[in-house]
């Protein structure tokens, strides 16, 4: 039935179609239904069954636990700032409320600049973006406004990925590139004291705080040498201010349990960002150079966010399987470093993986170049 | 005592409709056969017979322009009924009707304690058995001026619906120990087995260095053998010979006749009743395929197994390497809603986003020709490096072909590798990349190259 009602429209959609110009979205919406029947020219007959799209939408779920504890928590930082009582699912609808603009803009946004660039390369469009588009609004504060989304989705995707070649060609995260910009172009909206908390009412749910209303960040406070007043349970479940689908452990652990499973995410990288993160943290720790003990390091922030679900991003971490180990490791020992070192900026990770997606073609080079030597030693035995 | 190797990188792909070996039968002659100059990589082949023209079992119809010492023969006698070419007068196929009495040329008996290595080259250059050779670098036939490092045969195939030469050589053991003895003339023979060859007839070599190799596909590629013996570097050559056309080679010693007849798997979900096939090169697909199919319909015909093999259809003739001939769904009227998250269950993969994971590994897959995804960058990392055992950056390796840098291809290795060894990774690959056309464009440009 799918499949005649998608053979009656296509002509519209081929050369000399009426709707010629959104071949793209046609392409992109057929995938999307059905599996394409193409078959094998050349080469093997058969194929594994494993495609990029299967891959883009597991991690989609492995972000969903993520997303939904990020979105109760908004409902529950707001209810609780105002002293209200409320019951569950009216905390998860002021969050979901809050939340679902942020992700509407941001898929629009870059989908929309994914289906252009389609369209003019005659290209399928890359799933790539489903990923990214989901990342976006959860790392950002809740307090960050839509035009400053889709400023930074749309500089993200242009030139982070797109001036590069697409997704599988990009040096750098799309994801933290927007992050970046808006903490670049707009400090006072990505970190302080007054955007991680919703102040408004929206649609009728949560409260209305007042105008000036602060509260920071468990890691805010402590660069700002503060004493934490976040409990260490709610460091696990992520009752706490923080970017939307950052500050939950246990929700992201779920995710990670799905990426490593499922082998999407190489468990050597994750694993090393958080050797190196906690082997720094201790250090620091036992120099009395930070507050904060070692395990509440990789518990707060984005860190775990960033271990799991950033820096094991397959196409700007170490391709070699050597270099995963050391990317890993340097990304935590920085993340930790930059926090404790420098009081300008709270939070490590989006800084530190940036930095190791710059130098993952170095890491990989000297391992390339070792087998290259050894060959070349061979030769002239 | 032989050299044991562990493979631990790889891939085993069971299929349903595997040859079972008490299903043997020995094909009625066909009518008709055919050589396809294109099954030899590497030559430029200059035609010696024309339409209309008689020929023996073992007669040349082409030769090699480069060295036309090179011939590639007939496999039965008969007449040249057709040449078939393609665009730009490509050579594509040669076809001959078979007589019914069938003639084969004498190429004498040879005494192989008396054979030096150059009667014996001589003797494989007439009867067109040295373009069965196969060398390293680049994966094609061999120049006879050239002389090898070594040569390597591996005695066993782990590509899915393969054809188990443990079980074809049966009854020809002699043959085949009488080729190693042979090829051993030219050159110093490294024979790769696996664990279960080792209490077989095929041993003991006396004139081969054995080695053992244990592990899943693609653990009886001859790469893999030579990149754990003996790796080729730049500048070596290394030849390879298929073990049936070993069994061949002795046969030729003992008759002093070319005769092309192997033990092939006719194998593949469609088949109706998958068997052993004793067939000679060339025959007509038509003919090994007789009674098996319902309808062509639909199907895909292999010549080779579904990774290595090529496409071919009803009209096709049996390739010159194909120990083995599949039939396949094609796939091309399935319609799957929602692939992306579906959950699956019949379909096979290595990924754990799928359940093949729950069945086990000897669960057989009954799998279609769709490509099942589209083509893009190269995403994931590992994918291939998991199921490629050689010390090489797989990854790296094609990235430099496809964008033609040399240099550094010669550095990673390209010297060591064939198409074929790629079929695992373009099995794996989630962005669907044509791994075997771009290793063997890479190959060809490169060779031009260094010519």
């Amino acid at each position: 039935m799918v499949k005649n009602f998608l053979d009656k429209i296509r002509p519209h959609f081929e050369e000399g179609g009426k709707l010629k110009s959104f071949r793209s979205v046609f392409d992109g919406m057929e995938t999307f239904l059905l599996v394409p029947n193409t078959t094998s020219r050349v080469g093997v007959s058969i194929h594994d069954a494993i495609d990029s799209k299967r891959i883009m939408s597991f991690v989609v779920i492995a972000l969903l636990p993520a997303l939904l504890v990020g979105m109760y928590n908004i409902g529950y930082q707001n209810y609780t700032a105002a002293g209200v009582e409320a019951g569950f699912l009216e905390m998860f609808a002021y969050g979901l409320a809050v939340t679902l603009p942020k992700i509407v803009v941001s898929y629009f946004v870059g989908l929309g600049i994914e289906f252009v660039v389609a369209q003019w390369k005659k290209e399928e469009i890359q799933e790539g973006y489903l990923v990214t588009g989901l990342l976006i609004p959860m790392i950002v504060p809740v307090g960050c406004p839509l035009w400053m989304l889709a400023l930074a989705v749309a500089f993200s995707v242009i030139f982070a990925k797109e001036i590069f070649g697409g997704t599988g060609m990009n040096i750098f995260n799309p994801a933290l590139v927007a992050r970046a910009f808006l903490f670049f172009a707009y400090p006072t909206m990505m970190s302080g004291e007054s955007v991680w908390v919703s102040t408004d009412t929206f649609l009728g749910l949560g409260n209305q705080l007042p105008d000036g209303f602060t509260m920071a960040t468990p890691l805010g406070q402590a660069g700002a040498g503060v004493e934490v007043t976040t409990p260490l349970a709610d460091m696990f479940t992520g009752l706490m201010p923080g970017s939307i689908g950052e500050t939950s452990v246990i929700a992201i652990a779920i995710g990670a349990a799905i990426l490593l499973w499922t082998r999407i995410a190489s468990w050597k990288t994750m694993l090393s960002v958080f050797v190196g993160g906690a082997l720094v943290g201790l250090l620091f720790q036992a120099c009395e150079m930070t507050a904060l003990t070692w395990y509440e390091h990789i518990l707060l922030g984005g860190f775990c966010f960033g271990a799991v679900f950033m820096a094991t991003d397959p196409v700007t971490s170490a391709r070699t399987e050597g270099g995963k180990y050391i990317y890993g490791f340097l990304i935590g020992a920085l993340a930790i470093t930059i926090r404790v070192l420098n009081p300008g900026y709270p939070e490590g990770m989006m800084l530190a993986i940036l930095f190791m997606n710059m130098f993952a073609p170095l890491i990989d080079y000297c391992f390339v170049q070792r087998n290259i030597s050894k060959r070349a030693k061979r030769a002239i035995k | 005592m032989e050299r044991l190797f562990k493979i631990k990188k790889g891939l085993d792909l069971k299929l349903v409709g595997e040859a079972p070996q008490t299903n043997v039968r020995e094909a009625a002659p066909g009518k008709e056969y055919a050589v396809c100059p294109t099954d030899f990589h590497g030559i430029q082949p200059k035609l010696v017979v024309k339409e209309g023209d008689q020929v023996l079992a073992g007669s040349p119809l082409f030769v090699d322009k480069a060295t036309e010492s090179v011939r590639f023969v007939s496999p039965v006698s008969g007449r040249v009924v057709a040449i078939e070419r393609g665009e730009r007068r490509k050579l594509l196929r040669i076809r001959i009707a078979a007589d019914n009495a069938q003639v084969a040329k004498d190429f004498g008996v040879v005494d192989l304690s008396k054979a030096n290595g150059e009667t014996i080259k001589k003797l494989l250059l007439e009867s067109g058995l040295f373009g069965m050779l196969r060398q390293r670098p680049y994966d094609v036939v061999p120049s006879p001026l050239e002389a090898p490092k070594s040569i390597f045969v591996s005695a066993f195939n782990k590509m899915p619906l393969a054809a188990s030469f443990a079980f074809t050589v049966q009854g020809q053991e002699d043959d085949f120990k009488m080729g190693v003895k042979a090829l051993a003339k030219l050159a110093k023979v490294h024979m790769g087995i696996s664990p279960e060859q080792i209490n077989t007839g095929i041993l003991p070599l006396e004139d081969a260095e054995v080695s053992v190799f244990s592990g899943p596909n693609p653990a009886g590629n001859v790469s893999v053998h030579i990149n754990h013996v003996d790796p080729v570097n730049k500048g070596e050559v290394v030849w390879t010979m298929a073990p049936e056309d070993v069994i061949i080679v002795g046969r030729l010693l003992r008759t002093g006749n070319v005769d092309m007849t192997r033990t092939i798997a006719v194998a593949g979900s469609e088949v109706k009743d998958p068997c052993y096939l004793k067939v000679k090169v060339g025959a007509a697909l038509a003919d090994v395929l007789n009674g098996q199919l319902e309808t062509t319909e639909h199907k895909r015909i292999i010549n080779g197994n579904p990774l290595v093999g090529c496409k071919s259809d009803a009209n096709g003739f049996l390739a010159a390497h194909a120990s083995e001939v599949c039939v396949l769904p094609e796939g091309d009227d399935v319609n799957e809603l929602f692939g992306w998250i579906a959950p699956r269950l019949k379909e096979f993969s290595t990924s754990r986003s799928y359940f093949s994971w729950l069945m086990g590994k000897q669960h057989p897959y009954a799998p279609d020709c769709r490509i099942k995804g589209g083509e893009r960058h190269m995403i994931m990392s590992g994918e291939y490096d998991r199921v490629f055992p050689m010390d090489i950056y797989a990854g790296y390796l094609v990235k430099a072909i496809i964008t033609g840098d040399i240099d550094r291809q010669e550095e990673l290795g390209i010297y060591e590798i064939a198409p074929e060894d790629f079929a695992l990774p373009e099995f794996v690959d989630s962005s669907k990349l044509e791994l075997q056309r771009i290793v063997r464009e890479g190959l060809e440009i490169l060779r031009k190259e260094n010519l």
